[in-house]
């Protein structure tokens, strides 16, 4: 049978900010066990709940990227169930009214670019964590990231393959770093994600019996998850079995999903308006203000490097992939003016060196002047492209200037036509083999002569001269041959 | 008479002319304290050795002139407000341990106002109850009458006020937990505007409703109070930015040209008749106070016992979650795993009545249930809050009987939960309205018990509420009796 999958995410992504969503603790991340943690991350009896506006304002730049509509009043509700790790008994979150619905992105699939719908986004605070005592019967509960501020990014079912979904992922997560609102770290968890996913014969317009996908903790496993659940529920289909509506969590060691214990997920959560709070008012000037100071978008930015730098789509998608990247990349633009180029080296050799040390943009040593030095260099002429690889390797070990490596190592290129001219004499008097098989024929022995006069300058010749001078001097030898 | 007897106005008096020091008054009270206390159980916690420390340090500010609004006044503190370092119970065993690592809003106002904290007092468990006999720590008794319940659930800062053992208190009011002990013990009891005084360190309730407000021993004392304690928190979201006025200024003004809107659903079959005698007798003072009488309607009263038992309920089960024996408070011993450590530490944490409400509220918030009840319930909560609108529109305040009798038996009501939650039946519009109300003695029963009146005014017209339980207090006839202890 023909198969058509849908898949619904559900993303939880940290917000930034640098204090909590309802007091005034640290959000950071790592500091010793309940350090940050007061009297209303603990629930204590008769705190109270305040808003950080700014978790407000990170949430609107998410809403207004992704094309939501923003509720004019929108209200925070309580989840209510018991867990250790929720010290009120209920999450303070948003339910019947959220902050922003109705929005969507833009993803790149195999035939093209598709839409995405968005359902809603809402704020929430995050719960604390629990730590198992491997020897004792015992759990601790740490609140630190108790009260960090967290959105809730409901997707509409319209993802059709577990491809579709890690690249929905990935320009979700991508935004989230743009906007700078979320770090993004999947393996500290401020980006996670949820998945609801169901398989229907193809035309059928009814989705089939769901179930929800949890412990998903990159990308990767995100896709492997639902490659493996679409699998299951086609066999369970194939083989007249029922799909069973339930939770299931992923296994990363084993590669399959496997039931959540039924009674961990036999909630109601009794949703109710929070009394502590009240509804927050987001006027039209606000969502001005939020909107003017929007950076600009990933899709919006692959646009502009394409139309405006003139480069392949392919090289604007890799160069915006990160934001600091793009930056780096425009920097050296702006200084050396060879957008081409630039993304050459950009792409190239420094995305291979900083891949080999797993560091991001950020750490290069290589500052976005020198690269832009280094291809004037070359433009001018001062080195050729094949000197610049060593220039580069470096520079980025070394951190200095290509001037400076040049003038040290001598590499200056030999532009001398007259010193050249006679470098490329002396290989042809001393290879007459080679001269005799070349004027009988091989012509690909050509390539052995520039080789030659490269190594017997240390590669500082210009190439384009070298190749000149020795297509003119064994013209030359033929004609005086001929002559002869 | 004796020094514990005296109001705040009066004792302010005599501190400013050096007649009394802070020591004095303070000594004065927990003599009385020792002599009574052991008879009607107000307090669960004295905080005796503080009281003095701090009456020691008032008479070193007086001194130096240093002289606040409630300088060296004792006041009584309910247990569900937060005092840093001093165990908060909230009348429950969940709780009996419980030391707060911070101060409510209002103790810090009071404690800034120059406050001396006596004790806190005895209350019904959560503040659910309308008798004090729900508290952990047993019963507090109405000095009136020894064997009858002093109302509830501020039972004993209703009581402390009463037979002296403090010169003025703060309770909370939900329901009516303000109003109707003052009304069954004889003194002055204001719940304020949904918003006007902190709710930070208030042990929550029902959030919607809880309000914190003062019990005096006349309306004097009463706007002294609200002085202290009204105004904007920054720690709550619900707090409100309105101006606070100097609430005493409206002691004592006359009522003249005013109207007085009569709620015809207010005065019904069942009401006690010398609680109906007495009220029409108000009604006629206030009269010749120069007011005229109205008559308005209210036409979901009918309705407000059932909103509010789904409402508050429904707040209270998501409020009182957080009792789960997991960070403080009571946890049950010998839970094999967690859910055992959940179901052991809040059934033998809790109480009959907590439990019922808890019951009763995650039910009207469950799946399926909740258009039907909560839901529901929200609807016509608003609708209640348009009539008082309406009528506040043809009045200036409204006045209702406070209780629809007098104190009733210890035990009486224990068993029959539905007639302890018609006790409340004049006051929790206020709450669902969110409006301010507050209740005045007007006369005894034959049998010598107090009943009182209830004045209900506008959102933030806690003045108009001063001005006319003043204007009535004054030309009032109602005789000037103690508790015979």
């Amino acid at each position: 049978m023909d198969f058509e999958t849908v898949i619904g995410l559900e993303v939880h992504a940290q917000l930034l900010t640098d204090t909590k969503i309802f007091c005034s603790c640290s959000t950071q991340f790592g500091a010793a066990p309940n350090s940050h943690a007061c009297p209303v991350c603990l629930g204590m009896p008769g705190v109270l709940p305040v808003l950080n506006k700014k978790v407000v304002e990170y949430a609107m730049r998410m809403a207004l990227a992704t094309h939501c509509a923003i509720n004019p009043q929108n209200v925070f509700a309580r989840k209510n169930y018991f867990y250790p790790d929720l010290p009120k008994g209920y999450q303070i979150s948003q339910y019947a009214y959220p902050l922003a619905e109705h929005g969507y992105i833009m993803i790149d699939t195999g035939e093209g670019s598709r839409k995405i719908g968005i359902t809603r986004i809402h704020m929430e605070e995050d719960a604390g964590k629990l730590i198992h005592d491997d020897h004792n019967p015992a759990s601790y509960v740490d609140l630190n990231r108790t009260g960090v501020p967290l959105i809730e990014i409901v997707g509409e079912p319209d993802i059709r393959s577990p491809e579709e979904a890690a690249e929905y992922l990935r320009r979700l997560h991508e935004i989230l770093v743009y906007l700078d609102i979320c770090d993004g770290n999947m393996e500290e968890g401020s980006f996670r994600c949820d998945a609801n996913v169901s398989i229907r014969p193809r035309g059928q317009k009814e989705f089939g019996t769901r179930t929800e996908l949890k412990n998903m903790n990159s990308f990767r496993n995100v896709q492997r998850g639902l490659e493996y659940e679409v699998r299951r529920q086609q066999y369970l289909v194939e083989n007249g079995e029922k799909i069973v509506q339930e939770t299931r969590l992923w296994d990363d060691a084993q590669g399959v999903t496997n039931p959540m214990r039924s009674k961990e997920e036999a909630h109601d959560y009794r949703y109710f308006p929070d009394p502590d709070l009240v509804p927050v008012v987001v006027d039209e000037a606000w969502v001005a203000d939020i909107r003017a100071g929007m950076p600009e978008l990933p899709q919006a930015k692959r646009e502009r490097f394409v139309n405006d730098y003139q480069i392949p789509a392919y090289d604007a998608g890799v160069l915006t992939a990160d934001k600091a990247l793009a930056g780096y990349y425009e920097d050296v633009v702006k200084l050396c003016g060879k957008p081409k180029i630039a993304s050459n080296w950009v792409m190239g050799d420094v995305m291979k060196f900083l891949n080999e040390d797993k560091k991001s943009i950020r750490e290069c040593p290589v500052s976005a002047k020198s690269l832009a030095d280094m291809i004037g260099l070359i433009e001018e002429g001062t080195i050729s492209g094949k000197i610049a690889k060593e220039v580069i390797a470096d520079m980025y070990a070394t951190g200095r200037t290509p001037q400076e490596i040049i003038r040290e190592k001598g590499l200056v290129q030999i532009t001398d036509e007259g010193a050249l001219a006679k470098t490329v004499a002396a290989i042809i008097e001393a290879n007459p083999g080679q001269l005799a098989d070349y004027r009988g024929g091989k012509e690909k022995l050509f390539g052995f002569f520039v080789g030659q006069v490269m190594k017997a300058t240390q590669g500082k010749a210009n190439p384009q001269m070298v190749n000149d001078l020795l297509k003119k001097m064994l013209a030359l030898r033929q004609a005086q041959d001929d002559i002869d | 008479m004796e020094l514990h007897q005296f109001t705040i106005h009066a004792l302010q008096e005599k501190i400013r002319n050096g007649e009394v020091s802070a020591l004095q008054i303070a000594e004065s009270v927990f003599s009385r304290i020792d002599a009574v206390e052991g008879r009607i159980h107000s307090y669960i916690r004295l905080m005796k050795e503080e009281a003095m420390a701090s009456a020691a340090r008032a008479d070193e500010g007086i001194q130096k002139g240093d002289i606040q609004p409630l300088t060296g006044i004792p006041i009584a503190l309910k247990d569900i407000v937060c005092t840093r370092g001093i165990p908060t119970t909230c009348g429950s065993r969940m709780l009996h341990q419980f030391v707060p690592p911070y101060n409510a809003t209002a103790v810090e106002k009071l404690a800034a106002a120059g406050a001396i904290f006596v004790g806190k007092a005895n209350m019904d468990e959560f503040a659910m109850g309308s008798s004090t006999e729900t508290s952990y720590f047993g019963p507090t008794r109405n000095p009136w009458d020894l064997e009858r319940i002093p109302g509830g659930s501020s039972g004993g800062s209703a009581t402390a006020v009463a037979a002296d053992e403090c010169i003025a208190s703060i309770g909370s009011d939900t329901g009516g937990s303000i109003r109707q002990p003052a009304a069954l013990c004889g003194v002055v009891g204001m719940k304020p505007t949904y918003g006007r005084v902190s709710r930070f360190g208030l042990i929550a309730f029902a959030s919607s409703l809880d309000q914190i407000g003062p019990l005096t021993k006349d309306v004097e004392d009463c706007a002294i109070m609200m002085n202290v304690l009204a105004g904007y928190d920054p720690k709550e979201s619900t707090s409100v930015k309105a101006e606070v006025p100097d609430y005493r200024q409206f002691v004592g003004r006359d009522i003249k040209g005013w109207k007085i809107g009569i709620p015809k659903e207010y005065f019904i079959d069942g009401i006690d008749p010398e609680v109906s005698a007495a009220v029409a007798k108000t009604i006629e003072t206030v009269r010749q106070c120069g007011a005229s009488i109205v008559e308005i309607s209210l036409p979901h009263t009918k309705y407000c016992v059932a909103v509010y038992y789904i409402i508050a309920p429904a707040e209270a089960s998501s409020n009182l979650a957080r009792y789960d024996g997991v960070r403080y408070g009571f946890r049950a011993a010998d839970a094999r795993d967690l859910s055992e450590m959940y179901q052991k530490t809040r059934r033998q944490g809790f109480g009959a009545e907590v439990k019922r409400r808890i019951m009763i509220g995650t039910y009207a918030l469950s799946a399926g249930y909740y258009d039907a009840y909560y839901g529901k319930a929200s609807q016509v909560r608003a609708l209640i809050r348009r009539d008082f609108d309406e009528a506040f529109a043809r009045c200036d305040v409204v006045l209702t009987p406070t209780t629809p009798t007098p104190a009733f038996k210890i035990g009486e009501k224990t068993d029959d939960p539905l007639q302890m939650y018609l006790s409340d039946i004049f006051t929790i519009s206020a709450n669902l309205a969110g409006i301010p109300g507050i209740s005045v003695p007007c006369g005894f029963s034959t049998s010598g018990l107090p009943i009182g009146v209830q004045f209900l005014a506008g959102h933030f017209e806690e003045g108009k509420l001063l001005q006319a339980a003043s204007a009535y207090e004054k030309s009032a006839a109602v005789e000037k009796r103690r508790p015979a202890l």
